[in-house]
């Protein structure tokens, strides 16, 4: 036995105690080594091939949306373009009384502004807090290109008395760091007063809540009658035979192939006054001819043609799901002494709901952000949100009030999946 | 961030030009409207300037090339060489950095030897600016629906009882809250004075709020005329080269009431960074002739900016009819309404578009 005080000893001791010699390959090398590797290149070889999906999503999809949710907090248009304001803003906290300090920045950032040709980024910038000063800016830049007399705060006001009101002294307060919630108060109906707190818009200004809650309902208004309508065809198409059905699932998907604008339009010309509809009930005498019906341009004729429209998308995964349902199950159901209606509502339609649920999750996330159809058959009440986002993006190009609506959008969508997800779960979901 | 923005916008308007920049030089791209008004500065400038210059120009169409402008100017990667906006666009650009100033000295001068500044309509040319042309926004309506007395003003058009039948506007509050304005009485010159003031804004609101049951909105330029034709709507507040086309072109019985008229300028503007300035500069100068704008105007029926045009200006293309009469921009019809103001526009055009969808849809 070892002496236990003998260092080297010790060194025998442990080395026979050392678990036997790790298996080895053929040239020596470690098994569990040479597996990881050859894993290793086996993983990197899956991963080259999917690299160009992924750099396509990153570069066409996760990168874009990104920078568009980005610009709903970000707008460095103010603070990029007047430094000395920014400085002063953080040197003196709100509520300070603006001396000629602020005035003497404000007139040589906006001279420098005028000068650098970014003074419309500056004035555009407040514009979205305070309608009407755009031009404030501009003008007094044009005027300013030469430094007036001190003092500051004098010369300002008199080139315009508007330099002084509060309102716009907190707008700038709140565009001096380029980081901004206020485009998302804009897009929930509200402002920020005097005193920089946060109030609702004046009441003929409201529209973005009320759009919000008009495209939610709408959009669960369609999702509902899409699956009234799809249930019977998936049945239908699911039970008969396959000969019949593939000719009736032609009829699905033509209008599934057709261009969105064409059957919108058809729409339009079915609908309209003037209209197929209108012209066979005056003729019928049901309707007579003053009284044409208003069915198309108001909230009746987006939701009959997003219906329309949508119908495919509950259609075709409840009939891939019907299709898979063992129709013994019903006459096992039948054949213990369920009626027919006990049997539909206890055994076969809780077997359509993976498909009802892929069906409403994709009706109703295509019709959240519908334009095209809204935007033509829609007339004043049957505008969605997703149309002020293209008016704010194409028109009036506030990019970043029309990101904050996207984002909030989006958000709505998400708590939704969310909410599924917890309630029925996502496992549950079939498209085929 | 700018790393990336470049590399996007770069691959994405690689793939839309499809390579067809990358001769320098030899190029010139210009984002346009597209349709007829495209086709018209394509047989107008475009096939003389390559023609005479050697030019080969690439076309790229946009819904309203201001967007893709600010978003290559902002992404610091600019394609386009050469873009035709509206002026209110064009003064929103201008003013935020977004574009190239253009000497006025390159423009040609009239005949007689009139500067082009003079020659143009006023605010024309601005510094970084050159007009091409003038739209409006009219009132137009079906003459078979009103056999007897016909409308001739706004206010006949808001006059439901005597005039009836549904009405159709562009959904938005430009154009509309002028027009409504003088409806209500308010002469032309003073419009933008009125709808300065809060209490105009709410006159003129006040004044659609006459007609808002009677009103079928449309968006794209091709509904307005398809209203009338279709017999949805008896008078449309609609742009007059598509009522044109419908009652030249396809013979509709369609009549112009240039009395409350609402012009807008369109022109040229070179974004900042264009690759090929100088054939931009060339391109604009060739293209802003008295003749080439005379041209232009017998192809679509938009008028031309300069004076020494409108005598210039024949027959509408294939037909036996003098374009002149059917022009925003002749004296008569000129005098009958009001420029659009670009500034006021830029300036409330957020504020009142808000309130104008509240109104809607309340």
């Amino acid at each position: 036995m070892a002496n236990a005080l003998d260092p080297h000893a010790a060194i025998v001791v442990q080395a026979s105690a050392a678990t036997p010699a790790p298996l080895t390959t053929a040239d020596g090398q470690p098994l569990t080594r040479a597996l990881a590797r050859s894993q290793r290149v086996a993983r990197r070889r899956a991963f080259m091939l999917v690299l160009p999906l992924l750099a396509f999503i990153l570069v066409t999809f996760a990168l874009p949306i990104g920078q568009m949710l980005g610009r709903s907090v970000h707008n460095d248009g103010y603070s990029a373009n007047m430094s000395r304001m920014a400085a002063w803003f953080a040197a003196n906290p709100p509520g300070t009384e603006r001396e000629e300090a602020a005035f003497e920045a404000l007139a040589r950032d906006i001279s420098d502004a005028a000068a650098a040709r970014t003074i419309g980024i500056v004035g555009t910038r407040i514009n979205y807090d305070v309608p009407g000063t755009r031009s404030l800016f501009t003008s007094s830049g044009r005027q300013l290109r030469e430094l007036p007399d001190p003092p500051f705060r004098k010369a300002m006001v008199e080139i315009n008395p508007q330099w002084d009101n509060d309102r716009l002294w907190v707008a700038m307060r709140s565009a001096s760091t380029a980081v901004t919630g206020n485009f998302y108060l804009a897009a929930v109906d509200r402002t920020r007063n005097e005193d920089g707190a946060v109030m609702r818009v004046a009441e003929n200004q409201r529209v973005y809540l009320m759009l919000f809650w008009r495209t939610f309902m709408l959009s669960l208004l369609i999702t509902g009658l899409t699956f009234v309508l799809g249930f019977p065809i998936a049945h239908l198409l699911a039970t008969l035979p396959t000969r019949r059905s593939n000719l009736l699932m032609i009829l699905v998907l033509l209008p599934f192939w057709t261009s969105l604008l064409v059957r919108t339009t058809a729409w339009i010309v079915l609908l309209q006054q003037q209209g197929v509809v209108n012209d066979i009930l005056v003729w019928l005498g049901v309707i007579g001819n003053g009284q044409r019906l208003q069915m198309i341009y108001n909230q009746t004729g987006t939701i009959v043609a997003m219906t329309h429209i949508l119908l495919p998308f509950m259609v075709l995964p409840l009939y891939s799901v019907m299709r898979t349902i063992n129709p013994s199950y019903v006459r096992a159901a039948r054949s213990l002494g369920a009626t027919s209606w006990t049997a539909f509502r206890r055994v076969y339609f809780p077997q359509t709901l993976p498909g009802f649920g892929a069906g409403a999750l994709l009706v109703f996330i295509l019709a959240v952000g519908y334009y095209i159809t809204p935007a033509l058959v829609g007339g004043s009440s049957g505008q969605l949100i997703s149309n002020m986002i293209a008016v704010h993006m194409t028109d009036t190009l506030n990019w970043s009030l029309a990101a904050a609506l996207a984002a909030l959008l989006l958000a709505g969508v998400l708590a939704l999946y969310w909410i599924y997800d917890r309630l029925v779960g996502i496992d549950n979901l079939k498209l085929g | 961030m700018n790393f990336k923005t470049s590399l996007l916008s770069g691959l994405a308007l690689a793939a839309a030009t499809g390579g067809a920049a990358l001769a320098q030089g030899k190029t010139l791209n210009v984002l346009d409207w597209g349709g007829a008004y495209g086709q018209s500065h394509a047989t107008a400038y475009n096939a003389p300037f390559t023609q005479e210059t050697g030019i080969n120009i690439v076309v790229t169409d946009a819904d309203n090339p201001a967007v893709p402008i600010k978003a290559q100017v902002e992404a610091g990667n600019v394609t386009a060489d050469v873009a035709s906006v509206e002026y209110a666009d064009a003064v929103r650009l201008c003013d935020e950095g977004a574009l190239e100033m253009i000497d006025p000295a390159i423009l040609a001068p009239a005949a007689d030897g009139t500067p082009a500044v003079e020659d143009f309509l006023e605010g024309g040319v601005t510094e970084c600016f050159v007009g091409t042309d003038v739209w409006s926004m009219v009132m137009a309506y079906d003459d078979s629906k009103f056999p007897d007395a016909k409308p001739a003003s706004p206010a006949d058009f808001f006059n439901v009882a005597d005039f009836p039948g549904k009405r159709t506007m562009r959904k938005g509050a430009k154009f509309n809250l002028e027009f409504a304005l003088m409806g209500d009485g308010v002469p032309p010159g003073e419009v933008y004075d009125v709808l300065s003031t809060p209490e105009g804004v709410d006159r003129a609101f006040a004044k659609l709020d006459e007609i808002k049951d009677n009103v079928v909105w449309w968006e794209a330029g091709a509904q307005a005329p398809q209203l009338l034709a279709d017999g949805e709507a008896t008078i449309a507040y609609a742009f007059n080269g598509r009522i044109f086309n419908a009652a030249i072109g396809e013979g509709k019985p369609f009549n112009i009431v240039w009395d409350g008229q609402v012009y807008e300028m369109e022109g040229w503007v070179v974004p900042k960074g264009a690759p090929n300035l100088q054939n931009a500069m060339d391109y604009i100068a060739f293209s802003t002739t008295p003749e080439r704008q005379a041209r232009a105007a017998e192809l679509i029926s938009y008028g031309p900016l300069r004076a020494s045009s409108s005598a210039l200006v024949g027959n509408v293309e294939g037909k036996d009819i003098a374009m002149g009469p059917h022009l925003p921009t002749a004296p008569e019809n000129l005098a009958l309404g009001i420029g659009s103001d670009a500034e006021f526009w830029v300036d409330r055009d957020a504020e009142l578009t808000e309130r104008f969808n509240a109104w809607l849809a309340n």
